[in-house]
């Protein structure tokens, strides 16, 4: 176990490498770059030194070994240059704490919800309770987030006027942007889970439970979601990625200071040291949490075992 | 007991002969006659391809119906659904009718085209890796191994940034560079699956010809598979081009999408939500369709999933 898992983490750093390198040439080639605007009305010298300044006159691939031998000797990735003296691991750490607080609620809700709602819309089959979360599952994975969170904004804000349309540091103003990403995670774990749970419940080890007397309760507890939840933990990791591609518009549409609407900004302020940090953090979190979910396998299915999954 | 006496010519058979014997009383069917039977017994999905036709029926002729180009601006600005403008217009004058329709018509198009290039793409890709096995097999699974670690969003931003154009074809484009993969896992392990199969390996012995086995077995069991995966993948796509052109980076003006629409409502929602309800119910509606006819697909194409 601690062997597959040194072996994912030094394979994770080289997936990094790679994502930094591809990103690094591709940001590199947009038109426009974070001067731009700053020197449009410069004179040629003033231009020229600004440029010499952020390294940006040197060919890209100069630039991007400095940038990496920045990283290794000193573990900074810079300072931006749309705004001097912000450095960028500084900003993501001030920018992540908000987006990782309702990101991680709202997945986290998304997932227990999902998979109670999944469970008994299984056992319910065809009943009225399966029907009414079946919908719900399946308008929450065909509506768009953005849709969500405008309609929703729009009843619970302006026609009943029960909770904050936007702002930050209060908990109120967490719960509309925590509901609206829940909500397609909620709807993925239904489904994903009543399909798994209808392939267990007729399981001969099931019938063997409740011949012996097991509860209902035990062979739900014991047996029916140990077996069941494991699609649901496959999808677990792309899921959190989801949460960042939420995050995104749901940051932006409630106006929230978090790594999402943060990361939109650089991009289209071609803030090239705060666009390779963000992503270079965006990937370790999704590598990451693919790692952890691998390794839930194991604790949860012990028929499973690390390394030789195809 | 005077026991009577009966001869074999009293007794006729009726209604058939033995030459009719072997005769297959039935209509033959096909695998495609089958698939079709059973997605017409499921309403839902019926009922979603339906609104699918009538969606796409619009997207290419709802534009010349209402008699308003979708550029054309009026001072009739910000005026709610009416009989003269059925959607109402927009904050500069334009008519909301034909704009969700260009829009759509971008948006399907997207959705249709970026799924089946994939598709096709990943399909080869895996149906290659598949075949070739050892070496070549396990260096083309890393390549997409690292490829999907990429958070795709990000590549998708980069990309459509780089590839600077108005149009459908940079955000196209960037959507298929990194779309494949999941398709090319599930086609490679849907071969290798098939591949150890039973009947795979009787069609072996008894000396069928391998061009033989992928032609009459490969293909055909793959191909439910990769259709499925296909009608899934476009409301996938459809909401990346929403997504995308929502936050600007996608379609961009004079053109317009469903995304862009929405956007565009956004910021007018809360004195005319109607400028919202359209694109917005048209993206969801589509996406809908989509996935409660892949559902319906799936369980017509392959019985055994049925749920």
């Amino acid at each position: 176990m601690a062997k597959y898992i040194v072996k994912r983490v030094l394979y994770m750093f080289f997936v990094l490498l790679i994502v930094t390198t591809i990103t690094y040439f591709l940001m590199h080639n947009i038109p426009g770059d974070p001067l731009t605007a700053l020197v449009m009305r410069l004179p040629e010298q003033t231009k020229a030194n600004y440029y010499a300044k952020y390294g940006l006159d040197k060919p890209v691939w100069e630039q991007f070994l400095l940038f990496l031998k920045g990283i290794f000797t000193e573990g900074t990735m810079g300072e931006s240059i749309r705004y001097p003296g912000r450095m960028v691991t500084n900003m993501i750490r001030r920018y992540s704490a908000s987006s990782g607080l309702i990101g991680g609620i709202a997945i986290g809700a998304g997932f227990l919800i999902g998979t109670m709602f999944g469970v008994i819309s299984a056992l319910k089959k065809d009943k009225l309770p399966d029907k009414i979360l079946s919908l719900i599952a399946i308008f929450g994975v065909s509506i768009p987030v953005f849709v969500v969170a405008s309609v929703l904004q729009f009843v619970l804000t302006a026609t009943f006027p029960i909770l904050p349309t936007m702002g930050w540091g209060e908990p109120k103003h967490t719960v509309l942007p925590i509901l609206c990403m829940s909500l397609s995670p909620l709807a993925t774990y239904t489904r994903y889970m009543r399909s798994s749970v209808l392939d267990v419940v007729n399981q001969d080890y099931i019938t063997m439970a409740e011949a012996k007397g097991m509860s209902f309760g035990m062979i739900v507890r014991r047996h029916i979601l140990r077996n069941s939840i494991l699609p649901s933990l496959t999808i677990l990791g792309p899921n959190i990625a989801d949460v960042f591609t939420g995050s995104f518009i749901i940051e932006s549409i409630f106006s929230i200071p978090g790594l999402g609407s943060y990361y939109m900004t650089s991009v289209t302020d071609r803030d090239f040291p705060m666009i390779i940090g963000c992503t270079i953090f965006y990937t370790a979190i999704y590598i990451l949490s693919l790692l952890i979910v691998d390794i839930l396998y194991v604790l949860i299915d012990p028929r499973i075992r690390l390394g030789n999954r195809e | 007991m005077n026991q009577t006496n009966l001869s074999d010519d009293l007794f006729i058979i009726e209604g058939c002969s033995a030459a009719e014997g072997d005769k297959i009383g039935r209509p033959q069917t096909t695998y495609w006659k089958d698939a079709w039977r059973r997605l017409r017994q499921n309403r839902l999905a019926l009922l979603a391809l339906v609104l699918l036709i009538v969606i796409i029926f619009f997207t290419i002729f709802g534009p010349s119906i209402c008699g308003y180009s979708f550029e054309q601006m009026s001072s009739d600005m910000n005026k709610a659904p009416s009989a003269k403008h059925w959607f109402g217009t927009d904050s500069l004058g334009r008519d909301l009718f034909a704009r969700v329709w260009i829009g759509g018509r971008v948006s399907v198009i997207i959705g249709v085209v970026g799924a089946v290039i994939t598709t096709i793409v990943g399909a080869i890709y895996g149906s290659i890796s598949a075949f070739a096995g050892g070496k070549v097999d396990s260096v083309m699974m890393r390549i997409v191994e690292i490829i999907s670690s990429i958070p795709y969003l990000i590549v998708i931003i980069l990309l459509s940034l780089m590839i600077n154009d108005s149009g459908i074809t940079s955000i196209l484009l960037a959507l298929c560079l990194v779309g494949w993969c999941p398709t090319a896992r599930l086609v490679r392990g849907q071969i290798l699956q098939l591949a150890s199969a039973e009947y795979v390996t009787a069609a072996r012995v008894l000396g069928v010809s391998s061009w033989k086995i992928i032609t009459r077995h490969m293909i055909p069991n793959t191909m439910s598979v990769i259709i499925v995966n296909l009608t899934f993948r476009i409301p996938g796509y459809i909401f990346s081009e929403s997504f995308l052109s929502y936050v600007g980076l996608g379609i961009k003006t004079p053109n317009t999408s469903w995304g862009m629409l929405a956007s565009a409502a956004q910021q007018n929602m809360f004195f005319y939500p109607y400028q919202m309800l359209f694109p917005a119910l048209m993206i969801g509606l589509t996406m809908l369709s989509f996935t409660v006819f892949g559902d319906g697909l799936r369980d017509a194409l392959d019985p055994k999933l049925r749920r």
